[in-house]
């Protein structure tokens, strides 16, 4: 299932394949901006001059978003596509890594605000990444050979009941420990960085985000491409007993998944912090329905797809936010689930997945 | 398998005979225990243990209406094999209705009896919109579904603030009308609301017990077994799904009702996912797919939660233990608020029943027959999932 879009062949065509990619991407952003322009303008009556800067700055908003969900959406498809489980406890591996971000910057580096020195910024993100995505990864491959393994075999249900509750649990072991309610993040990417833009302003930070996300799933696409262990996970994911009769660990590719997918998360954990100042025991539960809705969007299994759906997931919501309908993001991001459910239940990009049950 | 069932059957006695009476004359039986039960229920708060008697009744009134629950949801989860995560969405319509029906906000106030049925039914249509799409997919989606619709059921009560007064909810909802024996329904004494919760799960039971023998309660066995297997036996699976979905929607929904007739106040907080996974836990800690172990299991959780977790607090103030340091951290029993771990003990409890134990603390005698038959046979095959094991896997 991870197999769809990157079992493609390399062949000559693949710088073709990138520019395409690039050309399609600019294209989205470029439509994406002329319609919040134009509903600036219709919806708060924007004057067009005004609505244009405006406009600009939440793409970028919206960019970065988008490479959050589509970081968490990647551990649920890569999951997904291996073992054919929805992690339900996957949001919650994220909260975890939210929180260790925290405990990391604030309580061991005392951090509270921004910080200006350049360098001094890059080394503690570096370090909060460094720290941060291999416990998170480890937590995942855990999660797997303690809770999901036994059940290898088993019926879907089981499984499924088993993730829940193991959702539950990450859930309830921070509220124990960190309490409820918010708890604030050291913001230490300094937040009035920002690029003056004709009367609005452009975070670095989102910018920051963005590359950030789009340097891991680079690196992620590489992996999965042009690694043995990669190509054994591709191997796995179409089929797990012919995979195996060809010599590949089945149990090593699987916890690699996790590995994987759990790193991930956790980047996307540390810089949630950065971006919104807060984390709460509850947040895996949010971001990871709506990372989940974004790898069904972009077809479930598909890796490209779980990109795809994320940035689709966070234009949506950042148009309702910016016309001030924030509140609503979440009905609207179900509402989407449910077409998407109903009209292409394989995702814009799925291809295999058919009707079974 | 076969050999382990036919072994149960074999050896007579009393006890053998009276448990396939039991079988062959079910409404009857339940009838019997459901009174013996509520004679208990009735007598056993009298004698002051714990609480008096109006916290006792008032407990096993809500307990009542998560029983009921918590049955629904096993004909989903446990008949059908389906996991539906959203079921507190249901709760809260049946709820709403019932606020919309018998309050000052809406200056209506229909009669009870008929808006269990309404509030039912406006929950079941919901169960249906939601299930006709998602049933025609495989099960997974359905879970996140549902996960996803009892999420934004309560935003949307939430949001709409024009017409559900947002999180303050609709209060003063006016109480049930007097019933001929039992008399009026006030706060101070739940008496009759128990009689009621009881009254209603018992009737719930027979009908539940009365399809679980029934042709559609094979069928629904058969998808929970095998999909591919009962469609080619000529089941049309979406419509047998939809109406197990539709079902557990509609207990939902009753249970609503009742609920909000009880509590005179509905809002957006008091239908979160925790409802829904509360459920969930006591499905499967009674037993999934035994409809009187859930019944059992939802109860005794249910007591656990509200009433012994609660005294957990009154007796370690009673104890008066003094704190005590554990290397760097600092225990003071005093500071524990028992009530925040249920959750917890929950996510624990669900994981390792299905890991150990899943087929319930309660099973039904085929059910742990089926589940351990390779352990009985002596084949040292491996503990298989709830769902009799069937290898998802070869099935495409």
């Amino acid at each position: 299932m991870i197999a769809s879009s990157v079992t493609t062949p390399r062949t000559r065509s693949g710088l073709n394949r990138s520019a395409r990619i690039i050309g399609f991407a600019v294209g989205a952003i470029v439509v994406y901006v002329v319609l919040l322009w134009l509903a600036l303008q219709v919806v708060d009556g924007f004057a067009p001059e005004r609505a244009l800067p405006v406009a600009i700055q939440q793409t970028i908003n919206a960019l970065s978003i988008g490479a959050i969900y589509a970081l968490i959406a990647l551990g649920y498809t890569m999951v997904y596509g291996i073992i054919e489980l929805i992690n339900f406890a996957h949001g919650d591996v994220f909260m975890i890594g939210a929180f260790l971000a925290v405990v990391l910057t604030g309580g061991i580096f005392g951090q509270t605000g921004g910080v200006k020195d350049v360098p001094f910024l890059a080394l503690l993100l570096l370090v909060a990444l460094l720290f941060v995505m291999p416990l998170t990864g480890g937590l995942n491959v855990f999660i797997e050979r303690v809770f999901y393994r036994p059940f290898r075999h088993a019926s879907r249900l089981a499984p499924l009941i088993t993730a829940v509750g193991v959702s539950f649990i990450l859930q309830n072991l921070a509220l124990l420990v960190a309490g409820s309610g918010d708890r604030a993040a050291p913001q230490i990417f300094p937040l009035d960085w920002q690029i003056p833009f004709g009367g609005a302003e452009i975070s670095v930070l989102s910018i920051f985000i963005f590359a950030l996300a789009l340097v891991l799933m680079l690196l992620l696409q590489t992996f999965v491409n042009r690694t043995r262990l990669g190509r054994a996970m591709r191997a796995t994911a179409q089929d797990q007993q012919a995979a195996s009769l060809m010599g590949v660990d089945l149990n090593q590719t699987i916890a690699l998944t996790f590995l994987l997918g759990g790193a991930l998360a956790g980047a996307a954990g540390v810089v949630w912090g950065l971006r919104f100042g807060f984390v709460r025991q509850d947040l895996g539960f949010n971001a990871g329905l709506k990372a989940f809705t974004s790898a069904v969007l972009g077809g479930i299994g598909n890796i490209s797809g779980a990109v795809l759906g994320g940035f689709i997931i966070g234009f949506i919501e950042n148009f309702a936010s910016s016309l001030g309908f924030s509140r609503w993001s979440e009905f609207l991001v179900f509402m989407v689930l449910t077409l998407v459910l109903i009209f292409r239940p394989t995702g814009i990009l799925g291809q295999q997945l058919g009707d079974r049950a | 398998m076969s050999a382990a069932l036919g072994r149960l059957r074999m050896d007579g006695g009393w006890r053998d005979r009276l448990v396939r009476a039991s079988e062959a004359h079910r409404s009857i039986t339940i009838l019997v225990v459901m009174s013996l039960v509520s004679s208990l229920l009735v007598v056993f708060p009298n004698f002051n243990v714990l609480q008096g008697p109006s916290g006792w009744y008032d407990a096993f009134a809500n307990a009542g209406v998560f029983v009921l629950l918590a049955m629904g949801l096993n004909v989903v989860v446990g008949l059908a094999g389906l996991l539906d995560l959203g079921y507190a969405a249901f709760f809260a319509i049946g709820s709403y209705a019932y606020a919309y029906s018998n309050s000052p906000f809406s200056g209506l106030d229909l009669p009870f009896i008929p808006m269990l049925v309404i509030g039912a039914g406006i929950a079941a249509l919901f169960g249906i919109a939601l299930g006709a799409p998602t049933l025609r997919l495989r099960g997974d989606y359905l879970a996140i579904m549902t996960l996803g619709f009892g999420e934004i059921v309560p935003i949307v009560f939430l949001n709409l603030d024009k017409w559900t007064e947002g999180t303050n909810g609709i209060g003063g909802l006016y109480r049930p009308e007097a019933l001929p024996i039992l008399g009026e329904f006030t706060p101070i004494s739940p008496f009759p609301y128990m009689i009621v919760s009881l009254i209603v799960v018992t009737l719930a039971m027979i009908l539940l017990y009365r399809l679980h023998d029934s042709r559609i309660g094979r069928a629904w066995m058969a998808i929970r077994e095998d999909e591919l297997a009962a469609a080619a036996n000529g089941i049309n699976t979406v419509v047998t799904k939809l109406l197990a979905f539709a079902l557990g929607a509609t207990t939902s929904g009753f249970a609503g009702v009742f609920n909000a007739s009880k509590l005179t106040i509905v809002s957006p907080d008091q239908f979160l996912f925790t409802v829904s996974f509360t459920v969930l836990a006591m499905v499967i800690i009674g037993g999934m797919g035994n409809i009187w172990g859930v019944a059992a299991g939802a109860f005794i959780v249910y007591m656990i939660q509200a009433v012994f977790l609660k005294q957990i607090n009154t007796v370690v103030e009673n104890l008066g233990l003094p704190a005590f340091d554990l290397g760097p951290i600092h225990v003071d029993l005093l500071q524990i608020n028992f009530l925040n771990y249920q959750f917890l003990l929950y996510g624990f409890a669900l994981v390792l029943m299905m890991l150990y134990r899943p087929e319930g603390l309660f099973p039904s005698r085929e059910r742990r027959a089926e589940l351990h038959a390779d352990e009985e046979a002596g084949e040292g095959a491996e503990v298989v999932g709830a769902m009799g094991g069937v290898p998802g896997e070869n099935v495409e």
